[in-house]
């Protein structure tokens, strides 16, 4: 038994170390935000967030192409049809193998079926369905698939997460796993869920994509910034996801 | 050319009652001031006027200056008098004007 205890010690601290790799519980994006921010959030008058789902509405309608094609014409109601995508995004792509997240699926579903040219990234046109479709899902528990097909693109994630980065060499985990909660200048550091994105940014004036978020946490640490829909923030969304299963949909949100 | 808006007001409402009226605009409100990647002035392109008619009258107007942050948010109380239409119309620098009407129902 004295031989056994330092073991079965050593086991109970593996596993508690393991558990703690996801939030418990998952905290909301909006949480950390100041009052008038959340209260912006949640007011659909007020929440600059929904005219891109208002413009998004309408490009759902929008026949286009060759064949005048509409996401409508296939999809019908995006109430009914896209309730609950969100959640399960991003996903591997059964036909080509790859990890698709919402911006990546609207385009790929442009080019092949309605054969007209991919909206470019952070285009107001792809903000607006993203934005449209995920909306779709508020309110619904995120729960995504990260064995299979997904499983390396989900390891590559976590790799990207715990991998410490640029000049300031930090990683993720260790704002938004050690810190969460704690003061950075005037901010509070959040768990870093993606429950909210797309979301409008009051610094960007716009909405903004989960890449472009990104993108600045990049910049932050002072590492390379990567392309929007680069594989590697691909990987790091789907890790993302699944580090706020549970986490009910909540797009748009307002951000600092 | 019309931009996305969104407003939030009641269908019906009683007669002498007080509402709320909730707008948003999407528009970029480039102030004039910023300067681009070549240190070339980004040309100013802001809402100048924001007017709103009800059942024919003016209930609201704002000027709008370059200091307004983008997707300008207006919102106001007025008071039911009469059904009638609610007219919501704004007008850009450029010229473009963006017009949205509402039926309030006074019972």
């Amino acid at each position: 038994m004295r031989v056994l205890l330092p073991v079965l010690l050593a086991l109970l601290a593996w596993s508690a170390a393991a558990a703690e790799e996801r939030p418990s519980p998952p905290r909301p994006g909006v949480e950390f935000q100041s009052s008038d921010t959340r209260q912006m959030q949640g007011d659909d008058g007020a929440n600059p967030g929904m005219l891109w789902v208002e413009q998004g509405a309408s490009l759902w309608r929008r026949p286009e192409g060759p064949a005048q094609m509409s996401c409508a014409r296939c999809h019908q109601d995006a109430a009914v049809s896209m309730k609950g995508v969100a959640a399960r995004y991003p996903a591997v792509d059964p036909a080509s193998g790859a990890l698709l997240n919402i911006e990546g699926r609207i385009n790929q579903c442009r080019k092949s079926r309605m054969s007209v040219v991919p909206f470019a990234y952070e285009s107001n046109e792809l903000l607006a369905l993203t934005a449209f479709v995920t909306h779709q899902s508020r309110g619904i528990p995120r729960k995504v698939a990260v064995d299979g097909p997904a499983k390396p693109y989900f390891e590559a994630g976590r790799t990207f997460y715990e991998a410490r980065q640029g000049q300031l060499n930090l990683a993720c985990s260790q704002c938004h796993i050690d810190n969460a909660g704690k003061r950075l200048r005037g901010d509070v550091i959040s768990q870093g869920q993606t429950d909210g994105w797309p979301a409008y940014r009051l610094e960007w004036q716009t909405m903004g994509s989960l890449h472009r978020r990104l993108r600045a946490c990049s910049l932050g640490v002072r590492a390379d910034v990567l392309d929007y829909g680069a594989p590697e923030y691909l990987a790091l969304e789907l890790y993302l996801a699944w580090r706020g299963e549970g986490l009910p949909i909540d797009s748009p949100g307002v951000r600092r | 050319m019309p931009q996305t808006t969104r407003i939030v007001m009641p269908a019906s409402a009683k007669k002498g009652e007080v509402f709320q009226v909730k707008t948003i605009i999407q528009h970029e409100m480039e102030s004039g001031f910023r300067r681009d990647d070549r240190g070339l002035a980004i040309a100013r392109h802001i809402i100048t006027s924001f007017v709103v008619t009800y059942a024919g009258a003016e209930i609201f107007r704002a000027d709008v200056f370059p200091g307004v942050a983008a997707n300008p948010y207006f919102a106001f109380t007025t008071t039911a008098t009469e059904t009638g239409e609610v007219v919501f119309t704004w007008t850009d620098d450029r010229g473009d004007v963006t017009t949205e009407r509402r039926t309030l129902t006074v019972t």
